[in-house]
């Protein structure tokens, strides 16, 4: 299958210090990857290159086989590459039907209108409770942010993005910050992702990156040092030598 | 159509419905204010109509400041222009039908909205704040120095509006003045009352609490902020307009640095981000500060800066924000 989005050679250095070294991957349609690596292997810089909030010193990043290299971030996101964020991005004054209706409205090209309310809309309405009924949270639907536990604001920044219809979600570290008893129900939502959604997930939760993933990308010190299925991440030396000692051998010794 | 749907459907009907009735009393408690204030200071109707220009202002700048969290302290600048426009049209260009000196102003408050918001929006925080001091210093030297056009220090006089649609004549008490301020006001807080509650109005708000999250949906914050400094504009506009249609003179006042200040703090005193909290800082504030400078005109500008100091300390979501945040709460501990 065609690749839905692409990274070609994609270089940053901050000063002397390369934080992105030749990275290159592609994914296609219904792709499910992890994006692992330790602290300071340059993960959130890769993010921010592919988003557009940091510009590549060379290199090509392409959507749906366009080159979108100099399109900047609100651009891309337009053309289907959206993200979530590790640390929960809401606005706390609104409600989680708020949220998605306005990710609706802007997705549609309506948000800019100066009459109207979404409460009356009944197609963003409908498209509305559909959402935020598949991730668990009608009942917090006209609650605002800041009366919802943690592990629900993580669920809406995914419905959130899943809203704007993307075509690549990036997920970063989705259930960070989430109680042990609330992670079941994020996997839950990631599981229940539409199928034809490329989706890559940075995480640093080895159980959900190997329930979740069928590729494992490792990254260490801005490159990719592995690419492959999870089974064989942690059999890979120079993997278990950067990032997945411990738990290699934690693995080994169970 | 599932149960499910139907019950956010109907709980989406009544949270309309709740707003619409918000908008209907808060329309009506204007209206009876404005009664309230014919009958009781029917000789001070100068002073009401006053306030309902600033009221505007005020409301112009809880547009930019309380819904989208800019920075300003030159947003007089929007106002005095659209004073300067409705002023000018009249003695330069003989525009003397009262409706369109109204949107000469406003075209004019459009105007400087577009330049102040290209010049403001380009900063954050302080600097935004210093920017927005330069421009109204700015905007105010260039009215002083273009004398010809604008009287300089003198002010622009020889204002004389044409009838209100032809019967109503700009009167000695101020009546048609004040009647049409108030009708003025009217509409135009009935029209926010919808912006604010639009998409727009949406996107507004999310921008004010996380302009990256706007973005990594796709919208440009610079875009709306624009475009809600031109709604602003026209809004401050309209203010400035009915006050040189009002007073029948513009003064280097309505640019000034002073009225910019004064109109935050109206703003703060009753509420940022509530198109009520605005009216309530505004009624409130010129009231205060003509009864106080009048009962002790050596010590009330001491008065005044206590009664900030307390409502600063001791509400500061404003006055009304602060009431509406305990009718919340009992609301909510009553269900």
């Amino acid at each position: 299958m065609s690749a839905i989005f692409e990274v070609r050679n994609l270089k940053r250095s901050f000063g002397g210090l390369a934080v992105s070294n030749d990275v290159s991957l592609a994914m296609a349609p219904g792709d499910r990857v992890a994006l692992i690596g330790p602290n300071g292997a340059g993960k959130t810089t890769f993010v921010n290159l592919v988003t557009g909030n940091l510009t590549p010193d060379s290199g090509e990043v392409r959507i749906g086989g366009e080159d979108i290299t100099r399109v900047n971030a609100i651009g891309r996101v337009r053309r289907g590459l959206v993200r979530s964020f590790q640390v929960t991005r809401l606005f706390q004054d609104m409600t989680p039907a708020e949220h998605v209706a306005l990710a609706v409205l802007q997705r549609d090209g309506r948000a800019g209108r100066l009459f109207g309310n979404y409460l009356a809309m009944p197609d963003v309405m409908a498209e509305v409770g559909d959402l935020i009924g598949k991730l668990g949270l009608r009942d917090q639907m006209h609650r605002r942010v800041r009366e919802i536990a943690y592990g629900q604001q993580r669920l809406l920044e995914i419905a959130v993005a899943l809203a704007l219809k993307p075509r690549v979600l990036l997920l970063d570290e989705p259930a960070a910050g989430v109680p042990q008893s609330d992670t079941g129900r994020i996997e839950q939502a990631l599981a229940d992702l539409p199928p034809d959604l490329a989706v890559l997930m940075i995480e640093h939760d080895m159980d959900l990156v190997f329930r979740f993933a069928r590729r494992v990308i490792v990254l260490a010190a801005g490159t990719i040092i592995f690419d492959g299925s999870p089974s064989d991440v942690t059999k890979d030396p120079r993997v278990r030598e950067a990032y997945l000692g411990s738990y290699a051998n934690a693995g080994h010794a169970a | 159509m599932t149960m499910a749907t139907m019950n956010d459907a109907l709980a989406a009907a009544r949270g309309n419905r709740r707003k619409l009735g918000r908008d209907l009393a808060g329309l009506a408690v204007i209206l009876a204010l404005a009664v309230v204030g014919y009958l009781l200071f029917p000789n001070n109707l100068a002073l009401l109509t006053r306030m309902t220009a600033i009221a505007l202002l005020v409301l112009s700048l809880d547009l930019v400041t309380g819904y989208c969290g800019v920075a300003t302290l030159g947003h007089a600048a929007l106002f005095g222009t659209g004073a300067y426009a409705a002023g000018i049209a009249a003695v330069h260009f003989g525009i003397t039908d009262p409706l369109l000196m109204l949107g000469c102003g406003i075209l004019g408050g459009i105007v400087a909205g577009l330049l102040c918001g290209v010049v403001i929006l380009r900063a954050h925080g302080l600097p935004q704040l210093v920017l927005s001091i330069a421009l109204i210093h700015l905007f105010h030297e260039f009215a002083n120095k273009a004398s010809s056009w604008t009287g300089g220090s003198d002010g622009l006089a020889g204002i004389a509006p044409d009838p209100l649609l032809g019967l109503f004549a700009f009167d000695l008490w101020g009546r048609t003045a004040y009647v049409f301020g108030i009708v003025l006001l009217a509409v135009v807080f009935t029209l926010l009352r919808l912006v604010v509650r639009s998409p727009f109005g949406m996107l507004c708000r999310g921008i004010k609490e996380d302009p990256i999250r706007i973005r990594a949906m796709g919208a440009s914050p610079k875009v709306t902020l624009m475009k809600m400094y031109m709604i602003s504009g026209a809004v401050a506009g309209a203010g400035g307009a009915l006050n040189a249609i009002s007073t029948q003179v513009v003064g280097l006042d309505s640019l000034s640095f002073t009225l910019s200040a004064e109109s935050l703090v109206m703003l703060v005193l009753g509420g940022t981000g509530s198109l009520f909290g605005a009216l309530t800082g505004t009624i409130v504030f010129m009231f205060f500060e003509d009864i106080v400078s009048a009962a002790n005109p050596f010590h009330w500008l001491t008065m005044v800066g206590a009664l900030l100091i307390a409502v600063v300390l001791f509400a500061p979501k404003g006055l009304y924000g602060t009431i509406a945040a305990v009718a919340t709460r009992w609301r909510e501990a009553r269900r």
